[in-house]
């Protein structure tokens, strides 16, 4: 170590970070860096706990111990909408969506203006919102389907509805959990053109099964099992890690 | 296109035919003692208006509106009774100048939390804060810990019961089960008699709509659409950086407001206010009647309450056994066949009807019209 090295600055930081549901530890001692601008692929075996470590950063599951450090700012005390505010978007693994809310309606809702009460009665949807709203729709193919029900959407459309609510928000850190599970071919291949559009400036956290997908866009992957790291690198690192292909690729 | 509007044009017509009716129809064609009547069921279409918006918007069923409604009716009523125990009214109780339940109960001075009631501005702030912060306390309680469902509505079922115990058991301060009778004067103006009621009925039919309006504005808004969204998912409205909570405890507030003005009506255009409209049994008569009239729908929550009220007077009348029954039945009717209530069924098949009527007696003008220009009362010219 250098005398005076300045330590260099991650985006996300998780440290030490376990959870213990009744014992088990679904994620044991786990600890990772994202760098600004970083696409990160968390790839695993059922189980590993690759959900509960985005539902950890996210909020939505409490750590047991650890720490999350997002641009300095310790996640784990934060509430969710506290989190979100702070930068991080989420996107679930089956769309989530409102159903009873047109598309536009859906987006507008994740416009970040007025999240407070008062601010919700007060917000009026002008020009900015507006643009925004569409600007994003171009964007998620769903420009023609502003004023349809979110309801009629195919499976496909629900989650790029999803991600185009992430998008208005405008994260520094993108967390997809799934993206392309379910979709068609055709689908896959127009998710994977919309992800690299979108990743342009901020870092994005990705839960992925389907192989050839992560190698298009990783930067670097994680190999999670039983709640730890198995191995961490490049793609090609990862594939010809021993231990990845015993627990993993090799099936 | 989405209209940011907080009325649209048809919703402006069914308001204003609900006016024509509440306003013009109905005092003309019923005596004073049936409009009195009105007047008494629609002072629970104030609470039904602010279950449309708790429960059908925001997914928050509460089994204890006449929590509300009687905190409101109370409210007003201890107001209207301290004006009725004046001291020479009352010259013959042994502590004159109290109201005449607490003489009975060997109480021999005016409580404290009573002497505020001597003011009328005072009891008007009380009509709508009190409700309004007991709400935020159970609002906060609950949501604050993401308590919700069926555990929320079993909760605000103990709180009716308990407030129900609460008044009849402290009988010196509350007038107990009897709850505070003979109420006469508003400042002076003998509220019993039949011009009276006339007034009060058309003093609150105004109230109504004021609140029919802001019914209006919230849904309309986007926290309107807020709440639709986290009856739907939740998570997501929580995971696109809003506190899901302090929408809940502000749509649960806002059901309580309405509902405690409603209860302050009751208290003037009735006369009286007893714990019979505080308790469980009458917190779900009123979810009856918003389900009745559609749990979506601001101006079906009126017409349910009306409809429901007509049909509980005339059935008790003649089967006073049966009518529970009745009731019963026909909430769970309503919620198996008519999610939606009377709006639903106005919106599927009634209203197609019309149009489908008012479009064949037009004459056809070429290749102009569709069927959706006509849906939407829009002409393509």
């Amino acid at each position: 170590m250098l005398i005076g090295h300045k330590p260099k600055e991650f985006l996300l930081a998780v440290e030490a970070l376990t959870v213990s549901f009744d014992g088990f530890k679904a994620v044991n001692d786990l600890s990772f860096y994202v760098e600004e601008n970083e696409i990160r692929v968390i790839i695993g075996p059922n189980g590993a706990g690759k959900t509960t470590v985005l539902d950890l950063i996210c909020g939505k599951t409490k750590a047991t111990s650890g720490s999350i450090q997002f641009h300095g700012q310790e996640l784990t005390k934060l509430k969710e909408n506290q989190i979100v505010q702070a930068g991080v978007g989420r996107k679930f693994q089956t769309p989530s969506i409102y159903d009873d809310l047109t598309v536009f309606e859906n987006l507008e809702i994740s416009f970040p203006r007025g999240r407070t009460v008062f601010g919700a009665l007060t917000f009026t949807r002008d020009t900015i919102v507006r643009d925004r709203v569409h600007e994003v729709a171009e964007m998620i193919f769903l420009k023609d389907r502003l004023n349809m029900s979110a309801e009629l959407l195919s499976h496909g459309q629900k989650q790029w509805l999803e991600i185009g609510m992430l998008l208005i928000q405008d994260p520094e850190l993108l967390m997809l959990d799934e993206p392309v599970a379910g979709m068609s071919v055709s689908e896959r291949v127009k998710t994977a053109e919309l992800l690299n559009r979108i990743i342009k400036d901020r870092s994005v956290l990705v839960i992925e099964h389907d192989m050839k997908f992560v190698e298009d866009i990783a930067h670097k992957v994680t190999v999670l099992h039983q709640g730890q790291i198995l191995s961490e690198g490049t793609m090609d690192h990862v594939k010809n890690d021993p231990k990845v292909i015993e627990v993993y690729l090799g099936h | 296109m989405t209209d940011n509007r907080f009325v649209n044009r048809s919703e402006l017509i069914g308001i204003l035919l609900l006016a024509v009716f509440l306003v013009v129809i109905l005092p003309l064609c019923l005596d004073v003692f049936r409009l009195n009547l009105v007047a008494k069921y629609l002072t629970y279409a104030f609470v039904a208006l602010g279950l449309v918006i708790c429960w059908g918007y925001g997914g928050i069923l509460s089994l204890g509106q006449g929590v509300f409604f009687g905190l409101g009716g109370y409210c007003m009523a201890m107001f209207l009774k301290l004006e009725a125990s004046s001291v020479e009214n009352t010259k013959i109780q042994s502590t004159p100048g109290i109201p005449d339940f607490m003489d009975w109960n060997q109480i021999t001075s005016l409580p404290l939390f009573w002497k505020p009631f001597h003011s009328l501005s005072f009891t008007i702030a009380a009509v709508i804060l009190v409700p309004g912060i007991f709400a935020l306390i159970i609002g906060a309680a609950m949501f604050k810990r993401r308590v919700g469902g069926t555990y929320f509505a079993i909760i605000t079922q103990a709180v009716a019961a308990i407030l129900t115990i609460l008044i009849v058991g402290q009988q010196g301060y509350t007038g107990g089960i009897n709850g505070m009778t003979d109420l006469r004067t508003l400042k002076g103006w003998d509220i019993r008699p039949d011009h009276a009621k006339i007034v009060l009925y058309f003093f609150e039919v105004g109230c109504l709509f004021v609140c029919i309006f802001i019914a209006q504005f919230i849904r309309h808004s986007k926290l309107g659409r807020i709440l639709v969204a986290m009856r739907d998912k939740e998570d997501r409205v929580r995971f696109s950086g809003y506190s899901v909570a302090n929408f809940k405890i502000f749509a649960f507030c806002v059901a309580a407001i309405f509902a405690a003005i409603g209860g302050a009506m009751f208290a003037l255009n009735v006369g009286f206010m007893s714990p019979s409209f505080v308790g469980i049994v009458p917190s779900i008569e009123m979810v009856i009647y918003t389900a009745v009239g559609g749990r979506l729908s601001i101006l079906g929550a009126v017409y349910g309450t009306l409809l429901v009220n007509f049909a509980k007077t005339s059935l008790s009348e003649s089967f006073p056994e049966l009518w529970l029954f009745g009731l019963g039945g026909l909430f769970i009717a309503v919620v198996l066949a008519f999610p939606n209530g009377l709006a639903g069924i106005w919106g599927d098949y009634v209203h197609p009807r019309i149009d489908r009527l008012i479009n064949s007696s037009k004459p056809k003008s070429g290749d102009g019209w569709t069927d959706s220009s006509v849906a939407d009362g829009a002409p393509a010219e």
